[in-house]
């Protein structure tokens, strides 16, 4: 029975590797890669770094992070350029200062409420580095790197830390830790509560990465797949249709990656709420 | 059962020809990080500091101007109040003083109307005085005239008292002459 299930597996598995052509295409785009693939006009290969045995080569997600952070230091040196000379917004840093108030008032001050000044800059950073990385992937040749599960997984990492740190911080790290237990339960409930307290802080970020990593990839596979109706099916008569499904997607897509952004620094600044403000 | 595991194994086996989404990459790791910490730390130096400085002081700003705003509407109200208070009172002292005009005028008038009347009463008195004093002369004038004639006559008479009828005649001449003056 046993040896049975082991069997299918490994035959599933092989099958899987062989028949990687059949999806490979779309894992194509949708993966990271060692160069990036701008055909037909060429393909540039990058660089392969490793340091004390770790790879650290420059992968295409990389290079489209480094991409929107570019974006990011131009638009925001220019919008605090902008800032520093009138008053008075115009253009792109008023768009730009909607994006922020929003940020400071709906998210970061309606989250952690008193002292929400400290986390700012953190929420600030992360809301537009994840919408950029998200929006990049929406133009041509590029990629998302949010659709990368280490990348959110990194995110959400360093949100666990502001939100651990914040709580530390605040409360000590023995009266964090006592903060987090309810309180006037039995005593004998204490050590089953403290694991599953204790779990609950991993689960959020783990959450926060499996959402933001799951959003970005499906949409751009959904696509793929709608486009690939037109090979599958060998005709063309089903291109309008694909095209025009995978166009909604696409729109879709827009507003999945403005979400996204809301909602993992929305959660991060609620997590950090709860873990500054333990009383409620 | 073996679906599930198919499942499960597929998602956690690293193939190397196609590698799965689900493959984590310790050089991405790595480079995140960095990539946001220094992007982290930038935009808190570059940007976030100086826009959110500029946000709260174009807000304290705004709310400064609107309560100075307010407050000089205030400040207004009041003053506006002042003024018509003011304006009523001078209004007021206005009527006064022409209540008061008008009430000096009137007891000007009513003197001098006064005056002027007993002015008059006067110089008709005087007039009247004047008159009587001036008939008593004219009839004083009049009696020694008249005795002065009466006089003459008499001397005329004494004078020419040789005939009765020279001197009727001459009475008769007198009287006519007198009758001519």
């Amino acid at each position: 029975m046993v040896l049975e299930i082991v069997q299918t597996a490994t035959d599933s598995l092989k099958n899987a590797s062989e028949n990687g052509g059949g999806s490979g295409w779309i894992m194509h785009h949708v993966l990271d890669s060692r160069k990036l693939d701008f055909s037909p006009f060429g393909v540039i290969a990058l660089p392969h770094i490793e340091v004390f045995g770790i790879d650290i080569s420059i992968t295409k997600h990389i290079v489209f992070m480094w991409f929107a952070v570019l974006i990011l230091l131009a638009i925001f040196f220019y919008v605090a350029k902008e800032h520093k000379k009138s008053r008075i917004p115009s253009g792109l840093s008023n768009l730009m200062e909607i994006l922020v108030v929003f940020v400071r008032d709906d998210i970061a001050k309606s989250t952690i409420g008193k002292g929400y000044e400290r986390f700012l800059s953190y929420l600030l950073t992360i809301f537009f580095f994840i919408l950029t990385c998200n929006l990049i992937g929406l133009i041509p040749y590029g990629s998302t790197p949010t659709s990368n599960i280490a990348v959110t997984a990194t995110l959400a990492t360093l949100s666990f830390l502001v939100i651990q740190g914040g709580g530390m911080i605040k409360y000590g790290v023995f009266g964090y830790f006592k903060g987090l237990m309810p309180h006037g339960i039995p005593i004998w409930l204490l050590p089953i509560m403290f694991v599953v307290e204790i779990l609950g802080l991993f689960t959020k970020p783990f959450a926060l990465a499996i959402r933001l990593f799951a959003n970005m990839t499906a949409g751009h596979v959904v696509i793929f797949a709608l486009i690939g109706l037109i090979f599958i099916l060998k005709t063309y008569f089903v291109a309008p249709v694909s095209v025009a499904f995978a166009l909604f997607i696409f729109l879709l897509e827009i507003l999945v990656a403005l979400i996204q952004a809301y909602i993992f620094t929305v959660l991060s600044g609620i997590f950090i709420g709860m873990a500054v403000h333990q009383e409620h | 059962m073996a679906f599930i595991l198919n499942v499960i194994l597929l998602a956690f086996s690293e193939s190397e020809k196609v590698g799965s989404p689900l493959d984590i990459n310790p050089g991405v790791i790595i480079w995140t990080t960095v990539t946001f910490l220094i992007l982290l730390w930038v935009l808190k130096k570059t940007a976030w500091r100086p826009i959110l400085n500029s946000l709260s002081e174009r807000e304290n700003f705004i709310k400064d101007s609107l309560e100075q705003a307010e407050k000089a509407r205030k400040d207004a109200e009041i003053l506006y109040e002042k003024n018509k208070e003011n304006l009523a009172k001078a209004e007021e002292e206005a009527q006064k003083v022409i209540e008061q005009g008008r009430e000096y005028a009137e007891n000007l008038k009513k003197q001098i109307l006064e005056e002027s009347k007993t002015e008059a009463k006067k110089m008709i008195e005087d007039a009247s005085a004047a008159i009587v004093r001036k008939n008593q002369e004219a009839f004083n004038n009049l009696k020694t005239e008249i005795a002065e004639i009466a006089v003459g006559a008499a001397e005329k008479i004494i004078r020419e008292n040789l005939d009765k009828g020279t001197q009727s005649k001459l009475v008769d001449k007198y009287i006519e002459e007198l009758t001519k003056n």
